[in-house]
């Protein structure tokens, strides 16, 4: 091959290829543009955080308004997660599995929660339960607190990260069919067998990635949760939360250090992110190709 | 176990798959439901397993009837097309759950699960893969690991759909008679779906031609092949030509040949239509008193067990011939000659009638 | 009875399927259908002539036209660039793609919050870009154009993941049979790639623009919200309800969710056009 310093090489064999130039020039815009959006950001994180030292890093992080912030952020994600991935597994059987009328709307307003703003998914819950809302009165009478309480920030999060794990199970289990199962069923299988044994088997990578994702949005929410908070500290802010107090109060190293934390774990969720899509896509693949190539034919 | 198909009729939506269909199985005996794509033959088939439910008509098993029959408690074995093989088990795992899913009360113990997973995967001569997964088999090995699973519950019946569809053709040809042999081995009920007429002729004791949702005919390989009873059936299971004449009176005209047709139209179209089968004609260098048409021989292939001739007649159309190689050594044939075409059988189907196979008849 | 018939009748063979669409449905339209319907119904009960008072005040016009208009700039330059480093993902080779490739859905896993206090960070005034910037006379921070650069963030996934699978299952014999019959490298990308990639550009801006017209955490830090400039229409509800002005904040919310809805159509939209377009494999 050629020793001379290469920053790009086109794949090997493709005749049809923009000049020289012209691949610099785009590489170079591409460069720019993520550094200055990706990296820069991730950098600038971390370099505040530690503007003032490991010290005041560590303090940060043990103050016992953000332990507690981690504590509800944690139990948020706690109950959120398991409601989801029931959810996600109910509507991709319903909707992979069988043909019914509305399922193409069922399926489009799955998505409902992704288009609406976050702020939006907050106030909902406050017309629902807020003082001046459809239970409010009742919830006062036996003196439930919903919103400026913990339940107001699941519900909230429960909101925006419904549909996730669903839209991964899905297509996924559209693409494995249903052989398997009817095979299972052949065979005598009960309904329960032929989930446990044939199902979940098949769908437990896209499983996973889902509640990947589902958490680092349930631990990330902001806007949601800032409206139905009440931001009173130590009781009901999450990290993000927290992480405005601290940035309002012009204490910039702690809000950095605490966003640091969030941060981190962006990038677990990224890395992991990476190591599912590779199985799911491999579990997909295999799927739809069937009875097709395979090693040598022996007798 | 036999099997009854009663009046089953089944609509996907505006598709009519199945319109009134009956069968009778015997206890024993392998059928292949033949027939083209949209025919109806695996829906049927589902529908005997119970993968599908009829919109009308019942299914019955040694007399008992069974349509209400959930597809668990059918005890029917089912080889998938696409071998649906539970793609994270194992060959012995795949083989063993239907076992294993057994209520507690009918389970074998390990043992002897080990036993009978053991024994079927010798009978597919694939026990040196057992702990292989499907994703490190080939296609024939994925088919045999899907049979041995459909068989290891011991099924009354056996549904196979298009086993051999997806495999090439030497595999295909390699199973189809392992599966024959199987099968004499252990009389298990049986029915099959192919597109392969090929498959059925070769593998089943009984051949039902399918079409358009409808059952076309039924009968021996010999007899379907043969004795057609219809266009469809003759046109799918084997090369046709077609050859057009006129009905004079209670004859059918072609070329130098005339049949008696008891059955002929009496008005309405007098155009006639003759159908032989390319082995059922032969050549001759010069024209006689039972010849069919003059043509000029455009492609003569050789290889193979009988000879593969294409004339192509004055009007244009093409004929195919099959000789045996040595009437092609007798009449040293050559592209670019002319040639006389003889048929020894002539089979006519009047719309909607029984076919009338007439023996031809030199004219006056 | 006559929908019991019918499914007595169409007897389905897999399991469950009462139990799955029953809870599924029972679910989503507690946790989303029902809130949904709040806003719905309280906007109703706003009166007219106060609903249109309060969605046409100065103050949420002008948040209006920034939330809008920053939205739609934001989805632009993402449309551009991230078909670029779609394209450069797809068809160069250089050191570290794979960890350029995972960084690209930073913005998704990003909180909002920490992804606005970052950005602020870097283009205020004193911040590593804000101040050449500024020497430049380009201010960024609690400008209009910070809240661009916000978006732009957050959308920057959308279009580089919609192109992105287009790009890779083109068919390379596409473009040769072009260079074959002699088309530059310019006319080859103008003709025959472009129109492949266009619905998923469609798709990917409208799916930017979405997520950048509701978007709260990673604006209000950057954007230094004042009133009638650099105010975004979510915390003008915040602020409204913050003032105990429900209604106010229901009519402006519920202006901002049936643009959501209208787009949330058109992205389907978009979506079966491209399907229609590549036929995807195994169908």
């Amino acid at each position: 091959m050629t020793s001379a310093p290469v920053t790009a090489v086109v794949r090997p064999g493709r005749v049809t290829a923009e000049p020289w130039p012209v691949r610099g020039l785009l590489l170079g815009i591409a460069g720019v543009f993520l550094g200055l959006f990706l990296v820069l950001p991730l950098v600038a994180v971390f370099g505040q955080a530690l503007a003032k030292g490991w010290e005041a890093y560590w303090a940060a992080l043990s103050d016992p308004d953000a332990r507690s912030a981690i504590r509800l952020t944690v139990l948020t994600a706690a109950i959120v997660l398991p409601l989801n991935v029931v959810f996600g597994v109910a509507a991709a059987w319903a909707i992979a599995k069988f043909e019914f009328r509305g399922k193409s709307l069922l399926l489009t307003l799955i998505d409902l929660p992704f288009a609406v703003s976050p702020v939006i998914s907050g106030l909902i819950y406050v017309l629902v339960f807020g003082a001046q809302g459809w239970l409010g009165p009742y919830l006062a009478a036996y003196g439930i607190k919903v919103i400026f309480a913990v339940p107001g920030i699941v519900l909230a999060t429960l909101f925006v990260t419904c549909p996730l794990v669903a839209r991964e199970l899905i297509p996924l289990m559209q693409s494995q069919g249903t052989e398997e199962e009817e095979a299972a069923l052949v065979l005598g299988a009960r309904g329960g067998q032929m989930f446990w044994r044939v199902t979940l088997p098949n769908i437990r990578w896209g499983l996973l990635y889902g509640a990947v994702l589902c958490n680092a949005r349930a631990m990330g929410e902001f806007g949601a949760v800032s409206v139905v908070s009440g931001h009173i500290r130590g009781l009901t802010n999450t990290l993000t939360l927290h992480v405005e107090i601290l940035y309002n109060e012009y204490s910039f190293a702690g809000a950095f250090a605490v966003a640091s934390l969030l941060t981190l774990l962006a990038l677990v969720t990224l890395v992991a992110k990476q190591l599912l899509e590779w199985r799911v896509r491999h579990a997909g693949r295999a799927a739809r190709a069937g009875p097709g190539p395979a090693p040598e034919e022996a007798a | 176990m036999s099997i009854a198909v009663r009046g089953v009729s089944k609509t996907f939506g505006r598709f009519r798959a199945l319109d009134d269909v009956s069968l009778e199985v015997r206890t024993g005996e392998l059928v292949a439901l033949l027939g083209p794509s949209g025919s109806g033959k695996t829906t049927l088939l589902r529908i005997i397993a119970g993968l599908e439910t009829p919109d009308c008509g019942t299914i019955h098993f040694h007399g008992e009837d069974a349509t209400a029959l959930r597809v668990q408690d059918r005890r029917v074995g089912f080889v998938f097309q696409h071998y649906a093989l539970f793609r994270h088990m194992t060959v012995f795992e795949n083989v063993a759950f239907g076992l294993r899913v057994r209520p507690r009360r009918v389970r074998p113990d390990r043992r002897e699960i080990r036993r009978r997973v053991q024994r079927l995967l010798e009978l597919v001569q694939l026990e040196w893969l057992a702990d292989r997964y499907p994703a490190q088999l080939s296609g024939g090995q994925r088919q045999r690991v899907a049979l041995a699973r459909a068989l290891a519950v011991e099924p009354k019946v056996l549904l196979l759909d298009e086993p051999f569809g997806a495999l090439d053709a030497r595999v295909r040809a390699e199973l189809r008679r392992w599966l024959r042999r199987l099968h004499n081995e252990i009389h298990v009920t049986g029915v099959l779906v192919t597109h392969d007429q090929e498959e059925a002729l070769e593998v089943a004791d009984r051949v039902v031609v399918m079409n358009h949702g409808r059952i076309e005919q039924v009968g021996t390989p010999e007899e379907v092949f043969h004795h057609p009873a219809t266009e469809f059936v003759m046109h799918f299971l084997g090369h046709v030509n077609v050859f057009r004449g006129r009905f004079v009176g209670q004859k059918a005209v072609f070329g130098g040949i005339e049949l008696d047709v008891p059955d002929a139209p009496e008005t309405g179209s007098l155009e006639a239509r003759g159908f032989v089968r390319p082995h059922d004609l032969d050549l001759s260098l010069a024209p006689g008193p039972d010849t069919l048409l003059e043509g000029t021989l455009m492609r003569v292939n050789a290889a193979g067990p009988q000879v593969k001739v294409e004339l192509r007649s004055e009007a244009g159309e093409v004929i195919h011939v099959e000789l045996s190689q040595e009437r092609h050594r007798a009449l040293g044939l050559t592209a670019g000659m002319r040639a006389y075409v003889r048929p020894r059988d002539i089979k006519l189907f009047p719309s909607g009638t029984r076919p009338v196979s007439a023996e031809a008849a030199p004219v006056g | 009875m006559a929908i019991a018939a019918l499914l007595l009748r169409k007897r389905r063979v897999l399991p469950g399927f009462g139990l799955a669409l029953g809870f599924t449905l029972l679910y989503f339209g507690l946790v989303v259908l029902i809130p949904l319907a709040a806003l719905v119904v309280r906007s109703a009960q706003v009166p007219g002539a106060e609903f249109l008072r309060t969605v046409t005040a100065p103050r949420a016009l002008a948040a209006f036209r920034l939330s809008f208009g920053a939205a739609f700039a934001a989805a632009a330059i993402n449309v551009v660039f991230g078909a670029i480093v779609a394209w450069v993902l797809v068809r160069y080779r250089f050191p570290l793609k794979r960890l350029v490739d995972a960084l690209v859905d930073l913005p998704f896993a990003l909180p909002t919050a920490v992804a606005g206090i970052a950005l602020t960070s870097l283009y205020a005034p004193t911040g590593w870009l804000g101040r050449p910037l500024a020497a430049l006379g380009v201010p960024v921070a609690y400008t209009p154009l910070g809240v661009v650069v916000a978006l732009t963030f957050v959308g920057l996934p959308f279009v580089v993941r919609t192109v992105q699978p287009v790009l890779e299952d083109l068919d390379a014999e596409l473009e040769e049979a072009a260079a074959s019959l002699g088309a530059r490298r310019w006319q080859t990308i103008r003709r025959v790639l472009l129109p492949e990639v266009l619905p998923a550009l469609a798709t990917g801006f409208a799916l930017a623009l979405a997520r950048a017209l509701g978007e709260y955490g990673s604006v209000i830090f950057i954007a230094g919200n004042m009133p009638l400039r650099t105010e975004i229409v979510p915390l003008l509800i915040v602020i409204k309800l913050e003032q105990f002005d429900v209604d106010g904040a229901a009519a402006l919310a519920v202006v901002m969710l049936a643009a959501s809805f209208l787009l949330l159509l058109t992205i389907n939209l978009l979506q079966r056009w491209s399907r229609r377009r590549r036929p995807a494999f195994g169908d």
